[in-house]
């Protein structure tokens, strides 16, 4: 009996494998925990003008005080544009939307929110991706939720669809209010 | 045949020694040798966040040139080739090192393949072993006699 079982080891090896392999391929390869929310970070420091006033200079601060959704966008991102109606009912509900607008220009970028809509209550004009940098941003669209703190408790890479607005978004901003 | 196979290994050795390289990636001055050395081990061993599986000095992704400047940078500062990792980890998460670090949740993987082999030598003992055993055993007197029996049977039909 226990010959057996030795003979059966190999094929029970494999089918463990197989399994591993199986879960494995349920991943989402483009999924990554962001580090920043895992170690409950603060948003990083910056000091950087916004797009809407080239005199204005904002840091940190403008990100605490209330729950902020800092949403990573430039004009050049065709996803960002698809995303921008979630973002407006977003603001609609009453949501705080800081916006960091990431290696553009500033015409593209006002002409961009001339078109799809302004969500945001301002936006931090980023041209050289210093602070997309400092957050690990390496594709717009990319969401933080901010809490009052000014603690990153959420992250979301990628194009907000309405379900992710609803199953996540909404969610996350009620937890951290 | 040899052609063929001297061409095989010729364009291994070219994808090896990292000759064939996208034209995108920036080409820098370094005055010192050692901080070459280090830039180009350092970007050979972060993975590019947005590409499936490309070294960020094989990519020209825009993030992946991004990090190529401030590893440059760190570099010129004088920063250790740990604290410019962990400052890359801490912005782009454990994801960008090719070689995790050894710490909690990478125990099983670093340790998996050394205790497979181990328990593969316990496995290749035991059945050498009972193989030993097998053979040296003589034949029990019930084992003797159903021989018997299947011999007679065989001849008697």
């Amino acid at each position: 009996m226990s010959r057996r079982l030795l003979l059966m080891l190999p094929l029970i090896g494999f089918l463990l494998l197989m399994l591993f392999l199986y879960l494995g391929l349920g991943l989402n390869p483009f999924h990554r925990e962001s580090k920043l929310v895992e170690e409950a970070r603060a948003f990083p420091s910056f000091d950087l003008v916004t797009l809407e006033d080239p005199e204005r200079r904002v840091d940190e601060s403008l990100i605490q005080g209330e729950v902020t959704l800092v949403n990573v966008w430039g004009e050049w991102c065709p996803e960002c544009k698809r995303e921008m109606p979630q973002l407006l009912d977003l603001a609609d509900r009453g949501v705080r939307l800081v916006g960091v607008n990431w290696k553009d220009t500033r015409d593209k970028a006002l002409g961009f929110l001339e078109e799809f809509g302004d969500p945001f209550e301002v936006n931090i004009f980023d041209p050289e991706g210093e602070l997309a940098f400092e957050l690990g941003v390496y594709g717009a669209p990319e969401s933080f939720l901010v809490d009052g703190d000014g603690i990153i408790r959420y992250h979301h890479t990628g194009y907000i669809s309405p379900s992710d607005l609803r199953e996540h978004i909404l969610p996350e901003v009620q937890k951290w209010q | 045949m040899a052609v063929i196979r001297w061409m095989l290994a010729a364009t291994l050795l070219l994808l090896m020694t990292g000759l064939v390289q996208g034209a995108a990636i920036e080409v820098r001055e370094f005055d010192d040798l050692v901080l070459e050395k280090r830039y180009d081990s350092l970007t050979a061993s972060m993975r590019c966040p947005t590409c499936q599986n490309q070294a960020i000095n094989d990519s020209d992704a825009p993030v992946s040139g991004d990090m190529r400047d401030r590893v440059y940078q760190l570099l010129q500062d004088g920063r250790s080739d740990m604290e410019i990792r962990d400052h890359m980890v801490q912005r782009f998460g454990e994801y960008i090192l090719y070689n995790p670090r050894l710490e909690g949740r990478t125990y099983l993987l670093w340790g998996l393949p050394a205790v497979l082999v181990v328990a593969g030598g316990i496995l290749v003992m035991l059945m050498v072993r009972a193989r030993r055993n097998a053979s040296a055993r003589a034949l029990s007197d019930e084992e003797r006699q159903r021989l018997e029996t299947l011999i007679n049977r065989g001849n008697g039909q």
